[in-house]
């Protein structure tokens, strides 16, 4: 994949010069490169057009810069993938960074027509992954994207997604960008500070956000909230090589009822280690209209928090050893015996913050204050001697107590409403400013300080931020994303319900931070976003194929066994049970007419024989809710009853070859008397 | 060579000369073996390919024969050919493929006979090497005439019966082809041209003592 150096054939220094004809030279390259003119002497050779361009637009020289880096001449590729959640619209989205241009939904917890997600018998097996008691569950509020590590860096296998509502997670395998599983948390009903993985992904961390009764459907009145609600900070074991998560070999630690938020898995020097913040040690329930203050306030009222320190390879131990218990068949370490095994600490935390973010060396933990104008760095060192010196305070719950002072190593002002920290390679850390819609650009003891750098305005109300390799053992110090809650006025009207806003900064080192574009992003509500080098990524083309085999389940990531070939073809009758093995290839379906009696309960495997990237055929059929898209390669089965008797007809939805239309086939159903 | 001494003989002198005379009259056998050798390397390489471009195909499709199998995007090939009517790809010389390996061995091995064997006729041995190359080109061609004068009536998209070019630009549809005789062709035409010059060299040595 194309790794293309910024800047390769422009003059930066001329471009900073004004808009003089040195500026307005590289607008031109842009343009006629774009055009497929000749590039490589467009720096030297640029028509008035361009300056014509920049005047009629009110273009501004940092315009036109932004506008240089981010442009992308048709077939260029970007040097960064983002990928992002969608809030309530329950997928993933992976953007190109820095041209900011979409590239791909991946559903995940919501059916998606146009990747016939939900619509398969396949796909509709990840998805009752996540059903409730049997209920399925068609939304799911994605919020933290988690790509897979190995040494604490991404490795471009695997992406995690958490689902806030219900407490689940999506595995997305990076083959083929699509979603191979979901689990349900058997103990959480809710739940937020997910998906973090470890830095060689053997676990990925989730836990509630608001405490319950710990196991779906578990009940007790608010007024027993002490007695009977808790959290649970939860450790999903993942199966690399079967690119599936194992909940039995899985476990989860109670915790007191304070409402987890966000998390971070230790590495490097604090390795072994999960973080968690909490938001809630008022133990707020609400009731407002029974004259309780509302349980934001409630919540609010103590100026610390805790920060929650799990020591979670000493409790996958005892989890190996069998001495923890289960519940609702789900490892569980009873907190009790999370004190005892020294598994679970608390160290206070200023009032109500969000996000906890370890910095790349693994030596510090960044505390973002929320309601408090200061980030907070804990040193993960001085948490350890304090740990070791023993004789600690402790909760209500009996739960130690880590003094604030022996673990606190700074404190800097940053501005108000500081939520989420990511960092670069040349030693410096950026935190949101959610309240000052800004982000800020700060030293966290880099030669010795901890002081504020800088700050850039964003719009607005910023929310996570993502760096290019941002959270790992060794960010790239490129670009950042803001993904900001609110455009406001940034975009045209589109009626009351406005696009999100994120924007991209330059954070090179050695000048100031810069916005270089906005994109707006109107199908999903964006919260954590990861940005990765492309070139770590190995996606596939097509579907595997070999000479004897075709038929690849997407989902299992093995041959599928209903894979058909050329000739194969066949429709069998059982009774009322018809099943047929479809091949699907430019342009026609084979066979192209089925006929049943009404009430037949009929199977259709579909193979795409094509082995042409880009060669994907769609399966549609009246009055069956179905949608399936077959990449080349795939086999796809779809089950159904033919109840309604007719003539349905079924065709292709990819436009797919210059006989698209005709790529169709009559599926009929006699009347049954 | 130079004589130092008077005391080489005249005799001596002509005995070495007819040495190094007879050494060099066994170029025609040993060109012979090399050819043989030759053919048989030339079967490692692709003999002919086809490289169809199309806006749509930015890397281009492209098909490669050997003389025993053919590889590359077959059935990409095949599934775009269907709309026009011509045949599989696969269908095309099958027999000439299946027993394309053992025909060479058999070749090679008669190539090395003509070198080896001591009467002059064996040389005969080596005509199917000096031949072999000109067969696969007219086979080839014959295939190509065969592929594009029957496509199938009935077929979606219907186009003037043509010959696709062995060597060269061709234009079908929105594809521009490109085909040329690969490595291993040209490895077979070296062996040709060295058995022809053996076999020719070993019949014309008729007043060759002891040969």
């Amino acid at each position: 994949m194309d790794h293309h150096p910024r800047n390769r054939s422009v003059n930066r220094r001329n471009l900073l010069g004004g808009i003089g004809a040195a500026a307005t030279v590289p607008v031109g390259a842009a343009m006629l490169g774009g055009l497929g003119f000749n590039r490589a002497s467009a720096a030297d050779d640029l028509s008035d057009e361009a300056n014509d361009i920049i005047k009629a637009r009110e273009l501004s020289p940092e315009d036109v810069t932004a506008a240089l880096e981010t442009y992308m001449p048709s077939g260029r590729m970007d040097d960064y993938l983002m990928f992002t959640s969608s809030g309530h619209a329950g997928q993933v989205y992976v953007i190109g960074v820095p041209s900011m241009r979409v590239y791909k939904t991946i559903a995940v917890f919501t059916p998606e027509p146009w990747q016939g997600y939900g619509f398969s018998e396949e796909t509709k097996a990840v998805l009752a992954g996540g059903n409730i008691n049997g209920k399925e569950i068609t939304h799911g509020d994605t919020h933290h994207i988690a790509l897979s590590e190995t040494d604490g860096n991404y490795d471009g296998q695997f992406c995690f997604i958490n689902e806030k509502t219900h407490g689940r997670i999506g595995v997305i395998g990076l083959h083929d960008f699509a979603t191979r599983q979901i689990v349900k948390n058997p103990l959480l009903v809710s739940e937020h500070g997910g998906c973090f993985v470890t830095p060689n992904t053997e676990y990925i961390l989730e836990a509630d956000q608001y405490p319950t009764p710990l196991g779906v459907g578990e009940y007790a009145p608010i007024s027993e909230y002490k007695e009977k609600y808790r959290g649970a900070c939860c450790f999903w074991k993942f199966d690399r090589e079967a690119g599936q998560i194992v909940p039995g070999d899985s476990f989860a630690i109670e915790t007191p009822p304070y409402g987890h938020d966000l998390a971070d898995a230790g590495k490097g020097a604090s390795d072994g280690w999960a973080f968690w913040n909490s938001f809630n040690s008022e133990m707020a329930v609400g009731g407002n209209m029974d004259g309780n203050p509302p349980l934001e306030v409630g919540a609010s009222q103590r100026d610390m928090d805790y920060l929650h320190v799990v020591n979670y390879r000493k409790a996958a131990e005892l989890v190996a050893a069998g001495k923890t218990d289960k519940l609702k068949d789900f490892n569980f370490i009873p907190m009790q015996m999370a004190i005892d095994e020294g598994l679970l600490y608390l160290v206070p935390e200023p009032k109500s913050p969000h996000g906890v973010d370890v910095t790349p060396d693994g030596k510090h933990l960044v505390i973002s204050g929320k309601l408090d104008p200061h980030v907070t760095i804990f040193s993960f060192e001085k948490m350890q001697a304090a740990i070791a010196k023993g004789g600690h305070e402790t909760d209500e719950f009996g739960v130690p107590i880590l003094p604030f002072e022996e673990c606190l190593e700074a404190q800097v002002e940053l501005g108000l409403g500081p939520l989420h920290t990511q960092f670069d390679n040349s030693g410096y850390a950026y935190t949101s400013l959610f309240l000052d819609s800004a982000v800020a650009r700060w030293s966290p003891g880099k030669d010795g300080k901890w002081e504020l750098i800088e700050k850039v305005p964003v719009h607005y109300n910023v929310g996570h931020i993502a760096a290019a390799h941002g959270d790992t053992v060794a960010p790239d110090g490129t670009y950042l994303v803001a993904l900001n809650k609110w455009s406001v006025d940034r975009f045209p009207p589109v009626g009351p319900l406005l696009p999100q806003n994120l924007q991209l900064l330059d954070i090179r080192e050695g000048k100031q931070m810069r916005p270089l574009a906005d994109m707006p992003l109107g199908f999903g509500e964006p919260h954590y976003a990861q940005i990765i080098r492309t070139d770590l990524i190995d996606a596939w083309d097509t579907y595997p194929q070999e000479e004897d085999k075709v038929g690849w389940n997407a989902v299992t990531h093995d041959w599928h066994p209903q894979g058909t070939r050329v000739g194969d073809e066949k429709i069998e009758v059982n009774g009322t049970d018809v099943k047929v093995w479809m091949t699907v290839m430019r342009s026609r379906f084979t066979p192209d007419r089925i006929e049943v009696n009404q009430g037949d309960t009929v199977t259709i495997y579909l193979t795409n024989i094509e082995s042409a990237k880009d060669a994907t055929h769609g399966f549609v059929m009246g009055g069956q809710n179905i949608s399936l898209s077959l990449e080349p390669g795939e086999t796809e089965t779809v089950t159904f009853v033919a109840d309604t008797a007719g003539v349905y007809p079924y065709y292709c939805t990819e436009f797919c070859s210059a006989l698209h239309i005709e790529m169709a086939g009559y599926f009929l159903v006699k009347p049954a008397s | 060579m130079s004589t130092p001494t008077v005391a080489i003989s005249a005799a001596e002198l002509c005995v070495e000369r007819r040495a190094a005379r007879s050494a060099w009259r066994l170029w025609p056998r040993f060109s012979l073996v090399v050819a043989a050798i030759l053919l048989a390397v030339s079967n490692l390489f692709q003999f002919w390919h086809l490289v169809l471009n199309a806006p749509q195909y930015p890397g281009g499709l492209r098909v490669t024969l050997y003389t025993h199998k053919l590889v590359g995007d077959v059935r990409e090939v095949d599934g775009l050919n269907h709309y026009i009517g011509m045949m599989p790809l696969n269908d095309a010389a099958s027999f000439e493929r299946s027993i394309a390996m053992w025909a060479i061995g058999i070749f090679v091995v008669l190539g090395i006979m003509a070198g080896l064997l001591a009467t002059r006729k064996a040389a005969w041995l080596a005509l199917p090497i000096v031949v072999f190359p000109l067969a696969f080109a007219a086979d080839l061609w014959f295939w190509l005439y065969r592929a594009g004068n029957n496509l199938d009536p009935t077929a979606a998209i219907t186009i003037k019966a043509f010959t696709p070019a062995i060597v060269g630009r061709g234009v079908v549809g929105q594809f521009s082809t490109d085909a040329m005789f690969g490595l291993g062709f040209w490895i077979a035409i070296a062996a040709a041209i060295i058995a022809l010059a053996g076999l020719v060299g070993r019949l014309r040595t008729v007043t060759d003592r002891g040969a």
